[in-house]
């Protein structure tokens, strides 16, 4: 009957569908634009040892949390050449992202913020093609001897023209958090 | 339903002079189905213009026939009429059959917008042309809401998920022309790949009573049924032309169908719409925007006996998402919420920029029923959907046009349906479904799979009855069995499979080790039942009661499995669990339903109890280089959901007319003794009538749309640490918006341009004051107000 031949068929095509499962294995995801690691270099003007800032997080937004270095301690009332490096090291060889943010420099900045009073401060020794500051480049400032934590945001996308930003308030700046990290260190007369 | 009597002609040939006119002709109608006879019909022969009409046997006698081409038009209530032409050399006698049965009324149409309900005791909703058509412009998610107890869970107004009775996505299963959608669905982010403009009707189950459809529809089922075709020759569609204000939108779509009395149709049908962004009442919602392109033909050739449909549809949708909901941390959520508007807002543009979703739908389907005498209907089909989306995040340099996921979904289906109704009082269905489905993640993307690639298998059975013990009671009761296997292939970062634990429970699953990645390859069964019983008793001819039980068992989704990473819209880890089994639903509802000239009340309750209720939970705060980001996991629970629907209506005079539409709703989780996420608030839409059928049909109303704050909810606040001022602050995410009071005005017309044509012209205004309001239910109301007032105007020529 032409009916059973219908249904004979269907149950042909479900095995065969059952059957025609892929075994190829799927290629592993080379991930791109991921920032694994944000490293501040700070180079006293005066003379004498450069510290070294980094948070590394090798595993994204994997459950591990970013490893913070701070590699010494800071004088006191010296000035610090700054330069910030931004790497994907998930990706190889390691993708340094610092080179896209100087790239697409009008669409990002650096904030900085101190969490105590000892008197601490940052200026922007770089500048995108409109006259606004990046970050990439500073020059940090330190005051009294005591203890410190230095918060470094990049912005993606920040309203620079805003109120306050284009001097490194983070208040009205906008735009979505690409990196941040907080840096903990002592400043030593 | 009326069914007109058709005259037919008839032709006689004679042969000249020899007539012998002495012949007699018996006749015997019987019921194609169940072989009785069919009383009362009427015979009319053409040629010596005369009718007789059966007896109580179902039998006629012609006399004095003349040799020759003899031809009759039968004709019976409730029977498609059918001529039948013998040639006479001799006295005859021949057994016709009629197709005389309430249910082929279904199938068999003399009118093309006949209701009809899928189900007989559960809480069905039916939604027809005439209510459709205000949504020509509008999502699925929208129409929906017309039902009490029916709300949507949006991202911005553009992706609208519907929502039954408290449950989205994964939980409600929606039909298209009788094919199970299959396109993600489910992401909250991910609205139903559907065109509304290719639905004639549309079906609304609360709960799980519709077995065939699928045994996991733990929140209900959605039934979009294209216009049925009509069994004669015609030739008849409708061109819909629309504007509107807010979003300087405008869209356009038309419908085309032909059928011939043999049976064969074809119908095409296309929209486009197209909008800018959106705007708040005090502010432009920068990257809003929509297109959406759509397309379905479908053509076969239906029968009384037999028939044989083709069907293919493409859905194309570009959506927006609000620009200012991108967020990088949970730090920018503060930000974000702290400011009133939303920190993005640029002048209006039609441009749709990242973030935005694109996402492409494609369905064929092949169908095919035998009608068989004294048995029933045998349906078989096959249906491949293919949905593509991709979204688009905001992204730098090289990567900046490329998408942030990329998923690729095929999936293979058939069913075999046999339908035994040759009884009337009493009906069988059963049927079996086949599926297999392949996903594919393209790792292209540079970003980790949010879902991986997997193969899925179900299998399923079901069987069906329903007895109609008397005028008064109808019962009906089914079960279903469903095998479901996932066979996935996904990479978890190892750090991730160690924290999970997996490395402890699921060695087994490891295939590579990649060093800080393991590829692994989950595979798990599940074997799920579902039934459901009811009974529909009539009181009186004013009104009825229903009841009903259903149990539904869902298996987890791929979501609920496997998610694994940052969620950018909701600032936050979504892990799934590879430990979760199906959840079960316990459902009992009970309708009461009054209806007389003027009053008319529908009551509906529910009491829904899920075992292993998968939800999301938020456990904890990871830190990333981006900053702290909470984690949301899938969790299981007991939960618990009860509700209250009332939909009402009173006729005061031949002008006036007021509608109430309230729904109340409560949900429990009861192993943490708290409330569910996401609720709908109590709600309540009034609507003031007025019609002057007389002039143009013109009518005209105005709508009160009164939503409560929710006030039942979960606490999920995190503290989170400000790099702005160095301070950590309490992040306030469950709170609900206050309460908010709508207007909506609503008038139209019909002008007769021809005999066939008639053009309906229409004015809508939502939010007619402008109010300002955020929904609970919308998941950008962190981040800006829901839209301002719109005016639309929309033109509809049916011809």
């Amino acid at each position: 009957m032409k009916n059973s031949k219908i249904i004979y068929a269907s149950i042909l095509s479900l095995i065969f569908f059952m059957g025609c499962s892929n075994d190829d294995n799927p290629t592993p995801v080379n991930q791109e634009e991921v920032i694994t690691t944000l490293r501040v270099a700070l180079v006293p003007e005066t003379g004498g040892n450069s510290v070294i800032f980094q948070q590394q997080d090798l595993d994204g937004d994997g459950p591990n949390s970013p490893v913070i270095t701070v590699s010494g301690d800071l004088m006191a009332n010296t000035a610090y050449t700054g330069s910030i490096t931004v790497l994907n090291e998930l990706s190889s060889p390691t993708e340094d992202i610092s080179e896209e943010i100087q790239a697409e420099d009008e669409d990002h900045q650096f904030f900085f913020s101190f969490a105590n009073t000892s008197g601490s401060s940052v200026t922007y020794s770089d500048s995108d093609s409109n006259g606004n500051p990046v970050g990439l480049s500073f020059v940090m400032t330190t005051a009294e001897a005591g203890s410190e934590t230095l918060t470094i945001v990049l912005r993606h996308q920040p309203n620079k023209s805003a109120e306050g930003v284009p001097e490194g308030n983070i208040t009205n700046a906008g735009g979505d958090t690409d990196v941040q990290g907080s840096f903990t260190f002592n400043v030593l007369n | 339903m009326k069914y007109i009597l058709l005259g037919v002609a008839l032709s006689f040939m004679g042969f000249g002079n020899a007539q012998d006119c002495s012949y007699n002709f018996r006749g015997q109608l019987t019921d194609f189905h169940d072989g009785t006879a069919i009383v009362g019909a009427a015979i009319y022969n053409r040629k010596s213009d005369t009718y007789i009409t059966s007896d109580l046997n179902g039998t006629f006698t012609l006399q004095n026939l003349c040799a020759g081409e003899i031809s009759l038009e039968i004709s019976h209530i409730a029977c498609d009429s059918k001529t039948v032409t013998y040639q006479l050399k001799g006295d005859m006698a021949e057994t016709i059959y009629m197709e005389h049965h309430i249910e082929e009324l279904k199938e068999v149409s003399v009118t093309g917008h006949t209701a009809r309900k899928e189900t007989q005791t559960a809480q069905e909703t039916l939604l027809k042309a005439e209510t459709l058509k205000k949504y020509s412009a509008l999502n699925l998610g929208d129409a929906l809401k017309e039902v009490s107890g029916v709300s949507s869970i949006n991202t911005g107004n553009t992706v609208v998920k519907p929502m039954i009775n408290g449950l989205h996505s994964s939980r409600l299963l929606i039909l298209n022309n009788n094919v199970r959608l299959q396109d993600q669905e489910w992401g909250i982010e991910h609205a139903p790949n559907v065109d509304i403009n290719s639905a004639d009707q549309i079906s609304v189950i609360k709960g799980s009573g519709a077995l065939a459809y699928g045994g996991d529809a733990i929140g209900g089922v959605v039934v979009m049924n294209p216009s049925r075709m009509v069994l004669k020759d015609s030739l008849y569609g409708k061109i819909t032309v629309g504007a509107q204000t807010n979003g300087r939108g405008y869209n356009a779509a038309a419908l085309i169908n032909k059928s011939f009395v043999t049976g064969w149709f074809a119908s095409a049908q296309g929209s486009y719409k197209r909008n800018g962004d959106f705007e708040a009442p005090e502010y432009s919602l920068t990257n809003t925007g929509l297109e959406s392109s759509n397309f379905s033909f479908r053509a076969g050739k239906k029968t009384f006996g037999s028939g044989f449909e083709v069907y293919y549809s493409y859905v194309h949708n570009t959506i927006g998402i609000l620009r200012a909901s991108h967020i990088g941390n949970i730090a920018d959520v503060v930000t974000a919420i702290n400011t009133q508007e939303p920190i993005v807002i640029d002048p209006f543009s039609y441009d749709i920029n990242a973030p935005k979703q694109n996402v492409t739908h494609q369905l064929i389907k092949g169908s095919y029923f035998k009608r068989l005498k004294n048995f029933g209907k045998l349906s078989f089909q096959y249906d491949y959907q293919k949905n593509e989306r991709f979204e688009y995040d905001l992204r730098v340099g090289e990567d900046r046009n490329k998408a942030a996921l990329d998923l690729n979904l095929q999936t293979h289906s058939i069913t075999a349906d046999v339908l035994m109704d040759a009884k009337t009082d009493l009906k069988f269905n059963f049927g079996i479904l086949g599926r297999y489905q392949n996903n594919f993640a393209n790792p292209d993307t540079g970003v980790r799979r949010l879902i991986p690639d997997y193969d899925k298998y179900e299998l399923g059975t079901y069987f069906t009855t329903e007895y109609k013990l008397n005028e008064a009671l109808t019962l009906d009761a089914g079960v279903r069995y469903d095998f479901n296997r996932i066979d996935a292939k996904k990479f978890y970062q190892t750090s991730r499979w160690e924290e999970r634990g997996y490395d402890q429970d699921f060695p087994q699953f490891v295939i590579d080790d990649l060093d800080t990645q393991l590829l692994t390859n989950p595979v798990f069964d599940y074997h799920t039942v579902s039934a459901s019983a009811g009974a529909k008793y009539v009181l009186n001819d004013k009104s009825y009661l229903l009841g009903n039980y259903s149990l539904s068992s869902r298996p987890p989704n791929p979501s609920e499995l496997f998610s694994d990473g940052l969620h950018h819209s909701a600032a936050r880890i979504e892990l799934g669990d590879i430990r979760l089994k199906p959840e079960t639903s316990n459902r009992v509802a009970a309708t009461y339903n009054y209806d007389n000239s003027k009053l008319s009340v529908l009551v509906e309750g529910f009491y829904n109890h899920i075992q292993d209720f998968m939800y999301l939970q938020p456990t904890g705060v990871e830190q990333t280089i981006r900053g702290a980001f909470p984690v949301w996991e899938y969790n299981k629970t007991n939960a618990a959901l009860f509700g209250i629907d009332l939909s009402a209506s009173y006729q005061f005079n031949a002008h006036w007319q007021l509608k109430d539409q309230t729904a109340y709703i409560k949900g429990d989780d009861l192993d943490n003794n708290q409330d569910l996420i996401d609720i709908p608030a109590f709600n309540t839409v009034n609507e003031l009538l007025f019609a002057l059928p007389t002039w143009h049909h013109f009518s005209a109303s105005l709508k009160s749309e009164w939503v409560l704050k929710q006030n039942r909810y979960p606490e999920n606040d995190i503290q989170v640490f400000l790099a702005a001022t160095n301070e950590n602050v309490l992040l306030d995410l469950s709170s609900p918006p206050p309460a908010y009071h709508l207007l909506h005005f609503y008038t139209d017309m019909d002008f007769k341009i021809s005999d066939k044509n008639q053009l309906n012209i229409a004015l809508n205004v939502n939010n007619l004051l402008n109010t300002n309001y955020r929904s609970y239910l919308n998941r950008l109301r962190y981040f800006a107000d829901d839209l301002g007032r719109n005016v639309a105007l929309q033109l509809q020529l049916n011809f």
